[in-house]
């Protein structure tokens, strides 16, 4: 069976029209809350949702996804109800549906246990901000058995080389983070997104490119989608 | 992971370089101390009754702790990668100071992040950074302390990786700080080496150290790896008692896990998110260790053991008293452990202790303590 967010990106290119991908904080302000919201957004024109599952110590997001995280884990979401959520979703809907956490929960919960239950519960893709490439076999072979899709980031910052190999390793999509740096919304969003990854684009023929940015981005470029965090979180 | 690279291949390349090597040593011996002292502790060695104990005095280096040793080597790279500015986390406050010390020896920017607990229980090691004209700035998410720093920093440096480098503190965080912090810190070891067989004429049956993230243990530990015959013991802060939850003993009771970016031992709870940790010693509030102990641990090398703070505070008193050396709380938990191990050895044998740091930023803690 082909993998639904490779199916969705399929389907999206034979329309002509690019994704739309949204961040959302499981549990974030609150369970019913929450569900409420991916409806919405799913209503509202979403591709794809992202979810994100809490960890204590989120280094790869600024301040807005911290403070969410903090919210959701005093009201004890961890992967096991994350993964109930999730199937709940997958029951009123077929919209692909990612995972984003660290590896430190999804380890303790173990590698096996966690990719049969994001087969069992309609989770398409992961993405990992901490778990380089290099540190990913164990679980994208493990992944693989339950034909859940393992994505990587490139980041500004990465050299040629690192981008060709990442682009060859992640699955479903490339993440691409668009400003150095860490989640959270700017002021400034860099106007040219300075995409390298153009030069190669032989090895990212297969490969859609999503990009955390503003809409205006999407003009340009080879882009197949966008992510955004929603921003529901009042200013802090 | 293109910063950690960077910094991986600046490294390797001036640990070959000699000029290096000569700068580095030439501060560390003129500006900071070095070599310092091993000192045989008379009266603490008829007050335990057992083993011989000689404490490598790294309280007597400039600022007033190990940090020194790795902040030099760490500012001194960053001058050869042509960064501008200097970053780095702190908890007790020593690794701070030590680093705004070299920043501005060698007249560069400086900002470091702290925790706002630990700059409220740390307050003259604030000070002591302003006045060397580094800007504090205050971590207000999370824990509010050492590991909320520590994510605080990390998110700065992947922001201005380009012109920023991360002075990371002890033997953790990813490749490849855990390696070369060790070997900042290894001239511990290699000078104890020296200097215990010119008094003693053999080397240590056992080497004692505290453990937070674990720099000035790995750096005595280090040099001795291959000595088999010399046991290791790293003593970690056990809190309010290890049944408690509240303490920050990682390789006691810890589990495997994955936190800034090394695979070690990590306190945490049944679903993977880090434990809140607590010690008296800033120093030691730390909820991860460096994986080169995991390591240890794991082969036999090396055996961790905890103390509790009220141990530690006696520790703290007893050494004042007897040997007129107030020690840092975070070197007072392996001098507790002293009380157990020491007299059950004979007087034939040699314990070196790490004394990694003065106490005099401690005093507020200590004297709150009486109240």
């Amino acid at each position: 069976m082909i993998n639904r967010i490779d199916e969705k990106f399929q389907e999206l290119k034979k329309g002509g029209r690019k994704a739309l991908i949204f961040y959302l904080t499981v549990g974030y302000p609150d369970m019913v809350t929450f569900m409420k919201l991916v409806t919405a957004l799913e209503n509202f024109g979403a591709d794809l949702i992202e979810l994100g599952v809490p960890f204590s110590d989120p280094v790869a997001d600024g301040l807005t996804i911290q403070r969410t995280s903090e919210v959701a884990l005093k009201q004890k979401i961890n992967l096991k109800k994350s993964f109930l959520l999730a199937k709940e979703l997958s029951k009123k809907s077929n919209i692909p549906l990612i995972f984003m956490s660290y590896y430190n929960p999804i380890y303790h919960y173990g590698l096996q246990k966690f990719a049969h239950d994001c087969k069992k519960t309609g989770i398409s893709g992961v993405i990992i901000p901490d778990l380089p490439p290099e540190e990913a076999t164990p679980l994208k072979n493990i992944l693989k058995q339950d034909n859940v899709n393992l994505i990587f980031l490139i980041a500004p910052t990465s050299p040629q080389e690192r981008m060709r190999m990442i682009s060859k390793e992640s699955q479903g999509f490339i993440y691409y983070v668009s400003l150095t740096g860490v989640t959270g919304a700017r002021r400034n969003c860099p106007e040219r997104l300075n995409l390298p990854c153009i030069k190669f684009t032989g090895s990212l023929k297969n490969q859609s490119v999503s990009v955390l940015a503003s809409p205006s981005h999407l003009k340009r470029g080879r882009l197949e989608s966008i992510a955004m965090g929603l921003s529901l979180a009042v200013p802090f | 992971m293109a910063a950690l690279s960077e910094l991986e291949t600046a490294y390797r390349k001036v640990q070959k370089d000699k000029t290096f090597q000569k700068e580095l040593n030439g501060y560390l011996s003129d500006y900071a101390g070095r070599p310092t002292a091993l000192y045989y502790a008379k009266r603490l060695t008829e007050h335990f009754k057992g083993a011989r104990i000689y404490l490598k005095r790294e309280d007597l280096l400039h600022t007033g702790a190990h940090k020194i040793n790795n902040t030099l080597g760490q500012v001194l790279l960053a001058k050869r990668m042509n960064k501008k500015r200097i970053i780095a986390e702190t908890g007790a406050g020593q690794h701070g100071v030590a680093t705004a010390t070299a920043a501005a020896l060698l007249g560069f920017k400086c900002e470091v992040y702290m925790g706002e607990v630990d700059m409220l229980r740390q307050r003259l090691n604030v000070e002591r950074m302003r006045l060397l004209g580094t800007k504090v700035i205050p971590v207000k998410s999370g824990t509010r302390t050492l590991k909320d720093a520590v994510n605080e920093t990390f998110r700065d440096w992947v922001t201005n990786v380009k012109n920023t480098y991360y002075v990371l503190g002890s033997v953790v965080g990813p490749h490849p700080y855990p390696l070369m912090v060790r070997n900042f810190q290894s001239v511990i070891g290699r000078e104890t080496k020296q200097q215990i067989l010119r008094k003693e004429g053999k080397f240590p049956d056992a080497l004692v150290a505290c453990v937070g993230g674990g720099s000035n243990s790995i750096g005595l530990f280090h040099p001795f790896f291959h000595h088999q015959n010399v046991k290791f013991i790293g003593v970690e802060a056990a809190g309010r008692g290890l049944k408690t939850g509240k303490h920050a003993a990682t390789l006691v009771a810890g589990k495997k896990g994955v936190l800034h970016g090394s695979f070690s031992e990590l306190l945490q709870d049944e679903n993977g998110q880090v434990h809140p940790t607590h010690s008296v010693a800033a120093g030691l509030d730390y909820p991860g260790v460096g994986p080169e102990h995991s390591y240890y641990k794991s082969i036999g090398r090396a055996k961790y053991v905890a103390v509790t703070d009220r141990e530690a505070l006696k520790a703290f008193h007893l050494l004042s008293e007897i040997e007129g050396i107030i020690p840092a709380l975070e070197s007072a938990h392996a001098l507790a452990y002293l009380a157990k191990f020491a007299p059950k050895l004979s007087s034939n044998e040699i314990i070196v202790l790490c004394l990694s740091g003065r106490g005099d930023k401690d005093l507020g803690e200590v004297i709150k303590d009486y109240d």
